[in-house]
């Protein structure tokens, strides 16, 4: 239903309610407005400029040319002609479509596990925010360089878990008709537990705040009429919670894409940085965001059909 | 009175004594929940514990490989150094002040922001969400030399140039951080107005209408209805926030050369006590790996100390978002 902005009014035009229900809106994301025109879009036209030119860094400033084949020339290189661009994307993508579902249903279940009541509920909680402060910034940068204390984690590590681990995945192999990949799959998972722990301590935050605003009522009135847990937990917290799902896939997507450990992350990097190729690592990036959005797309799309708002407009 | 309210009692205990399976089960659920926690909680911590252990030895202990967790030779020399080489309080009280205002100025445009997105309608409100996940998507690195350039020659569609002859330098100030918290294009402000906006969709719309209806204005609706509500989401945004500036690196290397902040300071510490305390480690034109790494850990817990201070002084507002909550559904 749409209706119009503006009506006629004893010869003047008006705001009609719909208008002013507009006029509020833009002055609400006013800030919004003024950082994304004005720093944000000049900045993104400098950046895909870059991608279509060459430049050269002279004493004062830059020199930009266009770039061969009306500009495209870097991206022709990338998608043709560079060995490692087009794999490098390839895995990026594989490795992320192999953990987002892992993360989002691991801080799903952690966010639960940790709004119940519990003795030293506080400290486990405190510990679950560890991985949001551990996989920021300077610290992230240091932990990945500090080669000496991993070597001795790996030695303590050794002994006790790893071992015994590779007897399961044999005696699964043997023992039980699942299909290869299957185990597969269960082994990486299991590897990589680390990380996947370490990579869901924002979403597991965002849960456990969304798990809080729903409001208390609503289980006390369905276990008045009846509901199991289990029948609450579908048919409350889950649409409850789903406008954030929505939120958590996007952000761990978002966030293992460009997380700086990544592959094409770091290729673009040492394009721009450490051989100076600016134009080129542009090109890289701007390629590589296309891809970004289009999952991002895909993936929002399929999901956000299924979200349940309290009250959809 | 008190006897007839014991022997109710009494059978009430022999009657829920009969229903043992559920009780079972529960008892059950509380082990396998207690083992679930406490193994997440070890794989969390384990690299902590290494990092806590490493700040307190000396540099022998480190090679040597009968030392696991527990120090040979206890020191807090480590922690001196540290704190000497990152001007620890100083760096702490800015650092702190920048974050926290940062934080602040961020938390209060992406709150509006995302109220706008989730509430109004006006023309364009899909293309304009597409530019919020747009800032979300498009990481730091690839936008930081026009950054830069835009600071360094800060101009207001080219007013200052006209009035005063030349651009603004803005680097080695606070105001690039002021300026893109202020206007939602910080570091992962598209996280934040997603994560609000999404909240705010989700809440009932009743009581917001019934303020409306009683002459309550849309700002006045948002600030005293909405807001307090939304407690649990405000604070998760300020950690986030706040963490997210107190280690970034990123940001602060780029605008600030000579000013230092804990995680630039951090970044370089090693070099920086190596070069004032000469003959440390023994050789003199290398550092050794294990005074980095000794260094770069004690560093690392001098500065996520006041993160989980924080954090712990926040979490008690995720549980008064519980009774909060209860006004609106």
């Amino acid at each position: 239903m749409k209706s119009a902005l503006f009506r006629k009014q004893q010869g003047k035009w008006k705001l009609s309610l719909a208008g002013k229900d507009a006029l509020a809106g833009y002055l609400f994301i006013l800030p919004f407005l003024i950082g994304f025109f004005v720093i944000f879009l000049p900045m993104i036209a400098k950046s895909i400029q870059f991608s279509f030119s060459n430049m050269t860094v002279t004493s004062d400033g830059y020199v930009l040319e266009t770039a061969k084949n009306n500009g495209f020339e870097h991206y022709i290189r990338a998608l043709t002609i560079d060995p490692d661009f087009n794999l490098d994307l390839l895995t990026a993508i594989g490795n992320i479509a192999a953990q987002v579902p892992l993360i989002i249903i691991f801080s799903f279940f952690a966010a639960t596990l940790i709004n119940q009541k519990f003795i030293g509920r506080t400290f486990a909680r405190s510990v679950f925010f560890f991985p949001v402060i551990l996989t920021s910034g300077v610290v992230l940068g240091l932990e990945s360089s500090d080669l000496l204390v991993s070597a001795m984690g790996e030695t303590a590590a050794e002994g006790e878990g790893v071992a015994s681990f590779l007897d399961m995945v044999r005696l699964l192999r043997e023992y039980t008709s699942l299909p290869g990949s299957v185990i597969t799959f269960l082994s990486n998972a299991v590897n990589g537990l680390y990380d996947i722990i370490v990579a869901s301590g924002v979403q597991i935050l965002i849960f456990l705040a969304g798990l809080q605003s729903i409001s208390p009522s609503l289980y006390e009135a369905s276990s008045m009429e009846g509901a199991t847990g289990w029948e609450s937990f579908w048919k409350i917290t889950f649409p409850m919670i789903s406008p954030l799902i929505l939120v958590n896939c996007i952000y761990t997507i978002v966030d293992s894409f460009t997380n700086e450990n990544n592959e094409m992350m770091n290729a673009i990097r040492t394009k721009i940085f450490s051989e100076v190729q600016y134009g080129y690592g542009s090109a890289m990036a701007w390629i590589y965001f296309v891809c970004i959005a289009l999952i991002l797309l895909v993936v929002g799309g399929l999901i956000s059909r299924k979200i349940f708002y309290y009250d959809e407009r | 009175m008190k006897e007839v309210h014991n022997s109710y009692q009494k059978t009430a205990r022999r009657r829920t004594d009969r229903v043992t399976t559920a009780k079972v089960g529960r008892f059950l659920w509380k082990i396998i929940r207690a083992v679930i926690v406490l193994g997440i909680c070890f794989v969390i911590l384990q690299p902590v514990f290494l990092k806590i252990a490493v700040s307190f030895m000396a540099e022998s202990d480190l090679y040597d490989s009968s030392v696991k967790y527990i120090p040979k030779h206890f020191t807090l020399d480590n922690y001196r150094l540290a704190i000497q080489g990152l001007d620890y309080w100083n760096t702490l009280l800015r650092t702190g002040l920048l974050a926290a205002a940062v934080v602040l100025l961020q938390l209060g445009s992406c709150l509006l922001t995302a109220y706008g997105f989730a509430r109004f309608n006006f023309p364009g409100k899909k293309l304009l969400f597409g530019g919020v996940i747009l800032m979300l998507i498009v990481p730091p690195q690839i936008i930081m030399l026009p950054l830069f350039m835009k600071f360094r020659y800060f101009d207001v569609f080219g007013i200052v140039v006209a009035m005063t002859g030349s651009s603004i330098n803005l680097i080695d100030t606070y105001w690039p951080f002021l300026i893109q918290a202020a206007t939602c294009t910080g570091f992962k402000n598209g996280l934040y107005i997603y994560m609000l906006r999404q909240f705010f969709k989700g809440m009932p719309k009743e009581l917001e209408e019934a303020a409306f209806v009683d002459g309550c204005g849309k700002l006045r609706t948002f600030v005293q209805i909405m807001l307090p509500s939304a407690i649990p989401m405000m604070v998760t945004v300020f950690l986030f926030g706040f963490v997210w500036q107190w280690t970034d690196n990123f940001y602060s290397s780029l605008y600030l050369v000579k000013t230092k902040v804990l995680a630039t300071s951090l970044n370089n510490l090693s070099a920086a006590v190596y070069s004032s305390y000469e003959g440390f480690g023994g050789s003199m034109n290398f550092i050794s790996p294990g005074f980095v790494s000794m260094m770069n850990n004690t560093g690392t817990i001098l500065v996520i100390l006041p993160l989980i201070l924080l954090y712990i002084v926040c979490q008690k507002h995720f549980v008064e978002g519980i009774e909060r909550s209860g006004i609106v559904g």
